[in-house]
């Protein structure tokens, strides 16, 4: 029984952890099924997961903070895009160029606001998303198994991660059955053709960014607000990287992309769960090494399943209409 | 008509599409400390005082740019490659890491054999770490940018472990290894003048300024003057043209890769044999990361990387000044300008490079008619 109280433990946080991760990996997929990079994914989590902590705490409202931690994402959004579509430059160094000014903008804001050190102040219950209890999660709590499992896994989430369950099919479904996903998906593989189709690439690419800087936007937005309760420092530790090694793994489609979060997130709530943890055999794992799990499992991932043949072909490559 | 003789002349490829980038970069970070509530024209004399003002502020300077010379060179030898490295975090981290041991393996026989191990250990060890990304996207096809982003956590890890394990000074607190034994490390400018008559103030700049600039001559020689480096360019430049020619690419990935992976290794040498005198965790401080500005500042060639240097030195040593004057400016903000340099030199080369151009076909138009 104890084991399965540890489960689902687990399970619980895993959904909690994988939030951020699928919210960012379906940005990046949108990005880069448009034909544009994503590696400012990390940047962008973080603008917002300052601007919704810092808008939360000034107002005391968390839905302010998810409109200032979403339009921050978008606003970055939006540099990529220019950077990327109308000066046709290197996509990957505009993503890193973003990732580092970030990380030292949020923190001199934070401080020059604060004045805690570079964090913003430690948000009350009702300035955030915090978990809701959904209906008869009380009273289903004594019913074996199924009970325990409403209870315990399905109910007790923040919202966004229940927005996330909404957004994921909702995505899903743009890019597969909507006119605007062929044409996301076509602007991908050959702009040529969109382009001879009468259709703009440019416009259709800063959509694309855009809805990848409002996703990933959610994802900062849940790391401060929701699954925290500050910005802190660099808090995105590498999630933004994670969530595009998820989308590769994921081959660039909307499940197998969820599913590979799932595993980062189970990964990640595994190492929160093994510290200080005596294991049969092995005995105590010095917490650096837990900490280290899902990198290296993002570079096993990696290594296992290159994803060079699946990605769309004109990813990374600027548009030039010929004259 | 179009696109013949488009190349500007040196000066404007070299000193006038540069400076103009960086104008850009300060212009944002200027409105952003004008933001803050400061006057970024105060900011940036006090950063220059902070800079240069002093001998003791020009050592830092310089020390600091010992740091970026040699992960600026350890990007750019891998963008010539057409591999971008931003694991230069996790491989100066790692050879800080070899060079200690090395230090400790032999320090207590003879502090000259330590050093040379030392020098030797860092650069193989920054190697090292480099190699398995590289091995992995020339054989794998894994997406070097992520390895290298996932080898620098899995880098700092391994040294936190190490230094509260194994490495920790038998007794302390802190993440740090023992002292080296004494005699074993670089000799320090101010001690160097000295022996040669000169006084300069105190400063930890030291011999690693000179190795550094002799990593620069190598590089550059490497690139520029031997068959090894003309076959990497043509790598970076056209992987179908280099694979006709016969070039193995799959190796140019893995050796380019290394050699980065060593220089930034050597940046180890300055801060933990230079200064520190012990291992430190998370020394490395972002200088590897800063390493990518500078070799997009430098126009990726060697002497544009050292001048692009001394300019971090300065913006490092200064805005340590600057952030003791002002209040509300803190070094993250140091950060923040290296980004913007980042997408203004890297990603935006466009912006001022294409009406630069026109304006110079005009000109040439015009004289030859």
């Amino acid at each position: 029984m104890e084991f399965f109280a540890d489960l689902t433990l687990l399970i619980d946080s895993t959904f909690r952890t994988a939030t951020p991760l699928v919210l960012a990996g379906l940005a990046g997929l949108v990005a880069e099924r448009s034909g544009i990079v994503d590696i400012g994914l990390e940047g962008k989590m973080l603008a917002a997961a300052f601007a919704a902590a810092a808008a939360a705490a000034v107002s005391g409202n968390p839905w302010v903070g998810m409109v200032a931690g979403v339009l921050a994402s978008m606003f970055l959004a939006l540099i990529h895009g220019y950077v990327s579509i109308a000066q046709r430059g290197n996509q990957i160094v505009s993503g890193m160029a973003i990732n580092i000014a970030v990380a030292g903008l949020a923190p001199t804001l934070a401080n020059f606001w604060f004045h805690q050190g570079g964090q913003t102040p430690l948000l009350g219950d009702e300035a955030r998303f915090s978990a809701i209890t959904l209906p008869f999660a009380e009273r289903l709590s004594d019913v074996p198994v199924l009970g325990q499992l409403y209870t315990e896994i399905i109910s007790g989430h923040n919202l966004v991660t229940y927005l996330t369950v909404l957004i994921i099919p909702a995505v899903a479904w743009m890019v597969y059955r909507t006119s605007f996903g062929l044409r996301l998906r076509a602007v991908g593989e050959n702009p040529e053709a969109v382009d001879t189709a009468g259709i703009s690439v440019t416009k259709l690419r800063y959509q694309a960014v855009l809805i990848g800087g409002l996703l990933c936007g959610l994802s900062g937005v849940v790391l401060s607000t929701g699954m925290g309760a500050a910005f802190i420092r660099d808090m995105s530790a590498g999630k933004g990287y994670l969530a595009l090694a998820a989308m590769i793994f994921g081959r660039w489609k909307p499940v197998p992309t969820l599913l590979a979060c799932l595993l980062f997130g189970f990964v990640d709530a595994l190492q929160g769960r093994l510290q200080g943890e005596n294991l049969p055999l092995i005995g105590e794992i010095p917490v650096q090494f837990t900490i280290m799990l899902p990198y290296v499992l993002t570079v096993i991932i990696l290594a296992g399943f290159a994803g060079k043949m699946d990605a769309p072909k004109a990813s990374g490559i600027p548009y030039e209409k010929d004259h | 008509m179009a696109g013949a003789n488009k190349k500007l002349p040196l000066w404007a490829e070299a000193g006038l599409l540069p400076t103009l980038n960086l104008l850009a970069a300060f212009l944002v970070s200027g409105l952003v400390i004008w933001g803050l509530g400061e006057d970024p024209f105060l900011a940036l004399s006090l950063l220059v005082d902070g800079a240069f003002g002093f001998q003791e502020a020009i050592g830092y300077t310089f020390y600091y740019a010992t740091n970026f010379v040699f992960t600026g060179l350890a990007v750019s030898v891998a963008y010539h490659a057409g591999l971008f490295n931003i694991g230069g975090e996790g491989q100066a981290m790692l050879g800080g890491l070899g060079l200690t041991l090395a230090v400790f393996l032999v320090g207590d026989t003879s502090p000259f054999l330590a050093i040379g191990l030392a020098i030797l250990g860092a650069a193989v060890f920054g190697a090292a770490w480099a190699f398995i990304p590289a091995w992995l996207q020339a054989k794998r096809g894994s997406h070097i940018v992520i390895t290298t982003i996932m080898f620098n956590f899995i880098a700092s890890a391994l040294l936190a472990y190490l230094l509260v394990g194994p490495l920790q000074r038998p007794g302390g607190q802190m993440p740090e290894s023992a002292d080296f034994p004494a005699g074993v490390g670089l000799v320090h400018a101010h001690d160097l003048l000295a022996m040669m008559g000169m006084e300069f103030e105190q400063s930890p700049l030291n011999v690693s300024a000179l190795i550094a600039l002799a990593c620069t001559f190598a590089v550059w020689f490497m690139l520029t003057r031997t068959r090894f480096g003309y076959e990497l360019r043509v790598v970076g430049k056209n992987h179908s043209a280099a694979r006709f020619a016969g070039i193995p690419v799959a190796r140019m990935t893995i050796v380019a890769m290394m050699l980065s992976g060593a220089l930034a290794g050597m940046m180890g040498l300055n801060e933990i044999l230079g200064e520190q005198l012990r291992l430190i965790g998370n020394f490395t401080l972002g200088y590897g990361f800063v390493g990518i500005a500078v070799a997009f500042m430098g126009r990726n060639h060697p002497v544009g990387i050292v001048l692009a240097a001394i300019l971090f030195g300065a913006l490092y040593q200064g805005g340590a000044e600057l952030a003791f004057e002002m209040p509300n400016i803190t070094r993250d903000l140091i950060v923040m300008i290296q980004g913007l340099v980042i997408l203004f030199a890297g990603a935006m080369e466009h912006l001022f490079r294409d009406p630069i151009e026109r304006l110079f076909m005009r000109f040439r138009a015009r004289e030859a008619a």
